[in-house]
This record gives C-alpha cells, structure tokens and sequence, in this order.
C-alpha cells in the first residue's frame, strides 16, 4: 500500500482517537483549551514520529536478527518513556508556559495508549520503514486534528446550556461519540489492514 | 538457560536511548551563565539548568526543605523578584492567592534559566552546616532516643529555644528536620529527641546505625517556632510523643534566665511506659513555684499505676485552665493534637495570633 493513502487513512478513515478510541485520557483532560490541545497535538505527532523512528529499526534490525520478538513491548515501552523525555526537554526549553499548561499531562504521554498502539499496529501489519513513517505522522495529525476539533467544541460549549450532571467529562465523551460517527462517513474511501 | 540475547538486546535498546538523552540534555538541558541576586549581595554566578534550591545548597545557603526539593513539604518558600518564570502547578497547593501575588515561590521547583533576583530572610543566612560527633545517645523509652551531638566544624551554634536543625542521612541525599531539646546557653552541642517511626529512613538509621562518635552533618538552625522573649504574657506549653524537644528547649532557658512569668506545661503520652523527663520536670515544679506541670496519659497500658491525669491532651487543658486571655500557648506534636488544642484555646479566649505551633 501506498505511504500516501497510510498516511491519509490515518488521519481520517483509520483516526487513532475515533476509530480506535486510543489516547482518551489526554484527549477528555486536555482539550478544555484550544492553544494547549494543540500543542498536546503537536507534541503526539512528534512523540509518534520519533516512536516509530527509533522502534522501527529496534524491532526489525535487532528483535528480529536476535529472535526475541517477545521484548516488543518492554523495547517499545522503554523507547517511548524516553522519546517523551526528550519532548519533555524541548517544550520546556522552547516554550515554559505550553509546558506549565500541560503540566501532568506531557509526562502522561508515556502511558498514552495510542503511542504504543500505534508501534505494535505497525509491526502486526507488516510495514515497511517509509510505510512506518507515513502511518506514524498520519496518526499524529489526526490525533492533533480531533483534539483541537474538540477543543473547538468545547469553548462554544461554554455557552450551551449542559445538564448539570454531563458537565465536563461526561458531555466531552458524548461528542467524542459523535464524532466518532461523523468520521465513520470517511470510512467507505480506503481501510488499512 | 539465562536468555543472555534478550539481555544484551534490551540493554543495548535501554543504552543506547539513555546514550541520546544525555546528548539532548547537555544542549537543552544548560542555559549558560545565569547570575541569582540575593537581597543586596554580590550575585552568585552560576551554570544554569538546576534549581534555585540546589544552586543555594551548593553555595551554603541553606533554606528549610524537608523533603529533599520533592514539593511536597513546602518549606522552601522565598520571594523570587525577577527570573522565576510561572507558577507551576507543584507549587499552588502551598501558596496563597496573596502570597503568589507577592512572588513567594518554592524554589526547589524554580528552574534557573535566566537571571533570577531573590529576597532570603537574614535569619536563613545565617543558618550553617556543622560537622558534629555523636556524643551520647541512650533510650529515654521503648520508642524514643536522646542524642547529642558536639559540634566540631563550625563549634558554635547561635539559636532561639525552639527552633530545629536537618539531619542529613549518611550515604543519601534525604535530610529530616529535629527539634533541638537544648537551650541556646548550650552552644557547642546540641540534644535531639527522635522518635522511631516504623520503617522510617532517618529513624531507622538513628536507631539501628547510630553509635556513639559518628560523625553526622546537620545544617541550622531553622525555624519561626520560638520562644518570644519580649513578651510579658504567661506561658503556656503543650507537647505530645517526640514534641517535647522543643519545649524542653524552651522551659529550660526560661528557668535559666529566671523567668517570672508564669509557666504551665501539658504533657500528652499514651501510657506509663511512654513518660520521659517526668521526674525531671516534677522536681523544676518543686523548685519554681511559677512552674506547673500537667502530664495526662490517653491510653494506659493494664496495670499501669497512675494517678494523674487521663485523656485526651486537649480535655485535660479545657478542664484545668480557667480563662487564657493573658498567655501565648507554644504547642508540638502531632496535627491532629495542634488543631484540637487550638480550638480548646481559641474558645477560652487566647488570640489566635499569641498561639505558636510546630506540627510534625
Ligand atoms: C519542624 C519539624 C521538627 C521536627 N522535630 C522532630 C523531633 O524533635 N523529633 C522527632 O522524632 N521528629 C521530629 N520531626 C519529624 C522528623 O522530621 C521526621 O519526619 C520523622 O523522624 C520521620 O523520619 P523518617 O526518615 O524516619 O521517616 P520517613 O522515611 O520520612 O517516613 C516513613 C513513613 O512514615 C510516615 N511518617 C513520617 N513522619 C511521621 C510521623 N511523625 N508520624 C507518623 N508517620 C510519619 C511517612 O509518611 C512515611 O510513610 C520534626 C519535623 C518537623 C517538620
Ligand atoms: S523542598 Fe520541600 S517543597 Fe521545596
């Protein structure tokens, strides 16, 4: 399959966060604010890229040579928790107050799910480095494109007037559902396996 | 078999990330020279990237921080002036609304990154590391050890009655705040009294480790919990468990500088077995008629004999006090002990202002 249409699918047809329902935590707590979800955005897509950059090559040239596939998890788990240190370093170097709005949330993106999801869906279908690549930027921007979608949502929700037992994280699910369903309309044009 | 490929395999992914960290960190992680203004002083000149706390600790100015720079004691608090960057959300739960307005931060959590300007209390500044020999330490009960310890290097210390030392935990980076049981007219060594707590790392090294003629490092003297000397007021004192130190420190100077203001002192223990310095503080009574001493036991042990009172510190103060407008009160102990002393005192008319406390 084409790197183009991985990349394409990713981010629409096979979305991360609304196919997969991957990455929740992050995209419920942190996308009350337009600037810092896309931010969270920015740092996913780069946590992906580097993720896949570096598990890639770990898995294919030394999992596989050495017969130890089964370390894919703790390898990946390792890379991951160290890529997010990295991030970690850059923002609160280049930008302090994106890294005081994440607070929490900017460690947090080394339990996210959707990380390690995406480098084990890379391995289970068989990607080629390019094709690794492609899926990993793809899944980052559309995990940063629902987000700040959300985002968008929520500072009109602001005005709506939400039952009091919704408020929060409660409604932000509801139109996370609903989401989910507008996308499904994507669904029909290619479907990655 | 040991699987010696999976091994080298997952050092080799662990080494080689922490090979990349390290690189990033010393382009990302060092912000150059910064300068870090103390009050009027000389700036101290510094290579940035860590924060205020541990550039002050390396230059031997030592602030309150019981937890090591973990955020979570809150006792490093300063006023940063210039350079501090935002509040982060380690530090809001410590700070006031008036005092964020005020530029207080905990500066364990202030990164330098550029050149900060810092207001430090005098009183911080004078505060030293000693080196010190463990001169004596025996058992006052089951549970609680006297230790003192000479001083060597600096061989003088200067402290108000009250106040408390950090004690720093050989072979770690861990120190623990003690009250000092000795008056100031002590001044080259001074007695702690330390508590075991159950699995404990300070304790446990102090109980299990400690021996006579070990050299340990303290810095001091800290703290706003003092005896106010100016004042004209009676005085009320009340400890529980380990907090007895400090009103120890405080009862002994008085009596030395022959007060006469009048001195009341509540003792709280669970049972006969946790009294200490009880005859000791019976015969100070017996020599001063303006000392009283109250001690009270919550939880006797079967076949105690006790005469005295029982209870609860604070029922025992609200039965054997009349009306406390004209004292201060210097409480330590454990929190819940402080909070309901409080409100006994507040509610017999004592100011909430002339109420002193260390809680620990
Ligand atoms: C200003 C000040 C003065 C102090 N003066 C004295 C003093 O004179 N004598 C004295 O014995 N202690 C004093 N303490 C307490 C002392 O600093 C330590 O917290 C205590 O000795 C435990 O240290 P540790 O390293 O053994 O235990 P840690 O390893 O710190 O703690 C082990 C566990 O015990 C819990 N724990 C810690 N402290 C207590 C406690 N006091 N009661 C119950 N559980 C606890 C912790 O939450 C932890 O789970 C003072 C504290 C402060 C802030
Ligand atoms: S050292 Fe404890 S909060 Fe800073």
């Amino acid at each position: 399959m084409s790197p183009y249409v991985i990349f394409f699918a990713a981010i629409f047809t096979n979305n991360i966060a609304l196919t997969y329902f991957l990455g929740m935590c992050p995209f419920i707590a942190v996308s009350r604010d337009l600037k810092t979800a896309t931010g969270m955005g920015i740092a996913v897509i780069f946590v992906m890229s580097l993720t896949a950059l570096f598990a890639w090559p770990v898995y294919h040239w030394l999992l596989v040579p050495y017969h130890v596939q089964y370390l894919q998890l703790v390898s990946f788990i390792i890379i991951i928790a160290a890529l997010v240190q990295v991030v970690e370093m850059i923002i609160e170097r280049f930008s302090p107050t994106l890294y005081i709005n994440m607070g929490v949330f900017l460690p947090l993106i080394t339990v996210n799910c959707a990380i390690l999801g995406l480098a084990l869906f890379m391995i289970l279908r068989n990607y080629s480095f390019i094709q690794s690549m492609a899926y990993a930027v793809g899944s980052g921007i559309g995990w940063l494109v629902v987000i700040v979608a959300m985002a968008g949502i929520r500072t009109k929700l602001v005005f709506a007037k939400v039952p009091k037992a919704l408020e929060g994280p409660g409604i932000t699910m509801i139109i996370a559902g609903l989401m989910a369903l507008g996308f499904m309309g994507f669904a029909g044009i290619v479907n990655l396996q | 078999m040991i699987p010696w490929t999976a091994i080298v395999v997952l050092s080799a992914v662990a080494g080689g990330l922490g090979v990349v960290l390290a690189v990033l960190d010393r382009y990302l992680g060092t912000y150059g020279e910064c300068k870090i203004y103390i009050n009027d002083n000389e700036p101290l000149v510094v290579q940035g990237g860590n924060s205020v706390l541990q550039y002050l600790i390396d230059h031997k100015i030592f602030i309150p921080s019981a937890c090591g720079g973990r955020a979570t004691c809150g006792f490093c608090k300063l006023k940063v002036l210039e350079g501090g960057g935002l509040v982060l959300p380690t530090e809001t739960p410590f700070l006031s609304k008036d005092e964020i307005r005020q530029g207080v931060r905990l500066v364990c959590q202030v990164k330098v990154k550029q050149d900060v300007r810092l207001l430090i209390p005098e009183a911080y500044l004078r505060v030293q590391r000693f080196r010190t020999q463990v001169a004596a330490i025996e058992d006052l009960t089951h549970d609680i050890k006297r230790i003192v310890l000479k001083l060597i290097e600096p061989d003088t210390i200067e402290c108000k009655p009250g106040q408390y030392i950090q004690f720093e935990v050989p072979g770690t980076n861990e120190f623990r705040a003690y009250s000092m049981a000795s008056p100031p007219s002590w001044k080259h060594a001074i007695e702690l009294i330390v508590r075991l707590v159950p699995g404990g790392l300070c304790t446990g090294y102090i109980f299990n480790r400690l021996q006579e003629g070990d050299e340990i490092y303290i810095t001091g003297p800290y703290g706003e919990f003092y005896l106010r000397e100016d004042s004209q007021r009676d005085i009320l004192c009340v400890a529980g468990g380990s907090g007895v130190a400090p009103i120890k420190s405080i009862i002994t100077h008085l009596f030395e500088q022959g007060t006469t203001r009048r001195v009341t002192y509540f003792f709280g223990a669970r049972a006969v077995k946790d009294l200490y310095f009880y005859r000791e503080c019976l015969e100070l009574a017996r020599q001063h008629p303006n000392f009283t001493y109250i001690a009270a036991l919550s939880a006797m042990d079967p076949g105690d004999q006790w005469e005295g009172e029982t209870g609860f510190i604070h029922t025992v103060i609200d039965k054997r006090l009349d009306s406390c407008a004209n004292m201060e009160a210097y409480l330590c102990g454990p929190p819940v002990m402080i909070d309901a002393v409080i409100e006994v005192l507040k509610r017999k008319g004592m100011s909430e202002s002339c109420i002193y406390f260390d809680k620990f």
